[in-house]
């Protein structure tokens, strides 16, 4: 599976188009990262617990969209872009979109 | 004249440390950007030369960042009389060249990145404040 986030894939033809794919997951983080967090509010600095958290549901969302595109019968997914949302106190939705194709 | 005290603890150690680890961040983000000087990251949308071009994969690198006691102390005095929040500036700024080095890291073998989106949202415990904020960088690594 190729994933770009660019409109073609170099050396390679699309041969055929299967429309949006996409992955979303939402991540609560479990209290005793929230209380490091607010620690972390009066001193400074990065978050290393929240930052983990987040990329790992960010590939989390990108497997689910892979996924989605190899039921599909695509090979490669093009065009693919980010967005993250908070739903409620401490929750983060992480979506990713894209479109799927086949490539020869 | 309990809680000024605790007020005024809080303000004293988010200065302290809240500027420590803002040197200490600056100092490093300066020293990889040296290093990853000669990795070129592109807006455009299509390669140069894609006849020569192996391989292309995502990357991306992101980062949450905390804002200390102190700033948002500051940040609260300007928001009476307005102007420049320069402390939430600075504390931006570092989030998105550090989240601009992690994907530059992703992709350290690469001969370019292109068609990179930055991203910025913020997470806080309150829908009121700041709090800290994430950035996300993503882009295409071209192999040649």
């Amino acid at each position: 599976m190729i994933i770009t986030n660019i409109e073609q894939i170099p050396n390679k033809e699309i041969v055929e188009h299967f429309g949006v794919v996409s992955g979303s997951t939402v991540r609560a983080k479990h209290v005793g990262r929230d209380i490091m967090a607010g620690l972390k509010n009066v001193f400074g600095g990065e978050l290393v617990g929240y930052t983990e958290l987040l990329s790992e549901s960010r590939d989390e969302a990108i497997e689910r969209m892979t996924a989605q595109a190899e039921s599909m019968g695509a090979n490669a997914i093009l065009n693919i872009r980010f967005s993250t949302s908070s739903v409620a106190a401490g929750a983060a939705e992480l979506y990713v979109y894209g479109t799927a194709v086949r490539v020869n | 004249m309990i809680d000024i005290a605790i007020f005024a603890t809080l303000l004293i150690l988010g200065y302290i440390f809240g500027t420590f680890s803002e040197k200490k961040h600056y100092k490093s983000i300066i020293e990889r950007e040296e290093k990853f000087k000669n990795l070129p990251t592109i807006m455009l949308k299509k390669p140069l030369n894609p006849n020569e071009i192996k391989e292309s994969k995502l990357v991306n690198g992101s980062v949450v960042i905390s804002i200390d006691f102190f700033k948002k102390f500051v940040a609260s005095l300007i928001n009476i009389f307005g102007g420049n929040v320069t402390v939430y500036e600075t504390l931006i700024d570092r989030a998105r060249r550090e989240a601009i080095l992690r994907m530059k890291e992703d992709g350290s073998t690469a001969s370019e990145i292109i068609n990179i989106r930055i991203e910025t949202s913020s997470i806080s415990q309150n829908s009121k404040s700041i709090g800290s904020i994430e950035v996300l960088a993503y882009g295409t690594a071209i192999y040649r």
